[in-house]
């Protein structure tokens, strides 16, 4: 070998038929390689596209994966790179949807003690979207009869549903609840 | 009304259909020109945004042949989400303009098609191709109509026996597309791996049957 080497790299010699007909095998050989990646991509799709559908309607999550400059035919390295990404990009989304699981949790569990004790959470509002759900409805912890029924501690949730028309003007500032990771609810001190 | 579909197959580069199982491209034929579409096509459009709602979108690639597309995309260097497949496209538009929007009777047509089937469709002017279509990836020096500059050696192309007639999910060539004075058009359907057959023929047999309303 040393001696094919040293004629290879001292150019301008053509490899010997033996040789050229290992390098055309070891050509071909990537094509099973290439295959192989192409299956392992349509799995991670199928895996993205499950995941995509089970986030709605979460919003603010990144589902792209660079292109690799097709259309073209791709080798191996590149199909590498896209199945590399693509699993990277299942892991992060995985682990946001795992985040925002443990925060609509909690906020569901506030919800229920709102419901139950209103005075308890004077004038916290919760909307759908801080549970996880589809919509525009949202709960609001207002007192009964306004400044009476402030003064008198008379507190009740009020239900409200549907989307403001387009026509409505800008959406009213949200009021979501947040409950940071890791950290206990901010009501939890006044229960 | 037509009723008859003439399907034509075309051909696929040796070295694509060997990487690329399930590649193929067939097309039809069509009376131009292509005018404004006529009142039952565009109420079987409104038909069809009225049943096509959120839901649908969202669960969309979950579905056998819009996933077919995108792992394809995938797999030739397209991200799907970015380079839409022709589906999703026209899911996206229904979903921000709030219905699928009357162009003209081929756009019409092909929508119908699209939507109903998930296949991917193109159009090209018969009389300014030369035999028959394939896909096939691009030589050096060769470029696409209308593109400054050449293609990288090795694009994926629709091409005739001649030239590229358009890239491979993209910008189609200038002067090869469909134009008002259209007089024969060339619907292509552009089959991947998990498409089946059948599909592929539906989709084109929609849009010839869209194509004959009056």
């Amino acid at each position: 070998m040393p001696d094919l080497l040293e004629r290879s790299s001292a150019g301008g010699v053509a490899l010997p038929p033996d040789a050229a007909r290992l390098e055309s095998l070891l050509v071909a050989d990537e094509r099973p390689a290439r295959s192989e990646l192409r299956r392992q991509i349509a799995r991670l799709e199928r895996e993205l596209g499950e995941l995509f559908a089970s986030a709605f309607p979460r919003k603010g999550i990144e589902w792209s994966v660079a292109p690799g400059g097709g259309p073209r035919l791709l080798g191996v390295g590149e199909l590498e790179q896209i199945r590399d990404e693509l699993a990277e990009r299942i892991a992060e989304v995985k682990g946001v949807l795992g985040e925002r699981a443990y925060v609509e949790t909690r906020n569901r569990e506030v919800l229920e003690r709102m419901v139950a004790n209103p005075e308890k959470f004077k004038w916290v509002r919760i909307s759908n979207v801080d549970v996880g759900e589809q919509g525009c409805r949202h709960w609001h912890s207002r007192p009964r009869w306004g400044l009476l029924g402030m003064l008198m501690g008379w507190w009740r949730v009020k239900l409200s549903s549907g989307c403001p028309l387009p026509s409505a003007g800008p959406e009213p500032r949200s009021q979501l609840v947040r409950i940071p990771m890791g950290s206990a609810s901010r009501f939890d001190e006044d229960l | 009304m037509a009723e008859e579909l003439i399907a034509k197959q075309g051909w696929v580069a040796p070295v694509l259909r060997n990487e690329f199982p399930g590649l193929a491209i067939s097309w039809t034929e069509l009376d131009g020109p292509s005018g404004r579409s006529p009142e039952p096509l565009r109420k079987r459009l409104r038909e069809i945004s009225d049943r096509f709602h959120g839901g649908h979108a969202v669960h969309m690639r979950e579905r056998p042949i819009p996933w077919a597309y995108r792992v394809f995309f995938r797999q030739i260097g397209l991200d799907p989400d970015q380079t839409r497949t022709p589906v999703e496209e026209l899911a996206l538009e229904r979903m921000k303009r709030g219905g699928f929007k009357s162009r003209s009777q081929l756009d019409d047509a092909l929508t119908v098609a699209t939507i109903e089937t998930g296949v991917a469709l193109r159009a090209f002017d018969s009389e300014k191709m030369l035999g028959r279509l394939g896909i096939r990836d691009s030589g050096p020096g060769e470029s696409l109509e209308g593109r400054p500059g050449e293609l990288p050696t090795g694009t994926l192309v629709i091409a005739d026996e001649r030239r590229p007639l358009g890239l491979l999910f993209g910008a189609t060539a200038s002067g090869r597309g469909v134009h008002p004075s259209t007089r024969r058009i060339t619907v292509a359907a552009i089959q991947v791996k998990g498409v089946p057959q059948i599909a592929v023929e539906e989709a084109l047999w929609v849009t010839t049957v869209a194509m004959a309303v009056d």
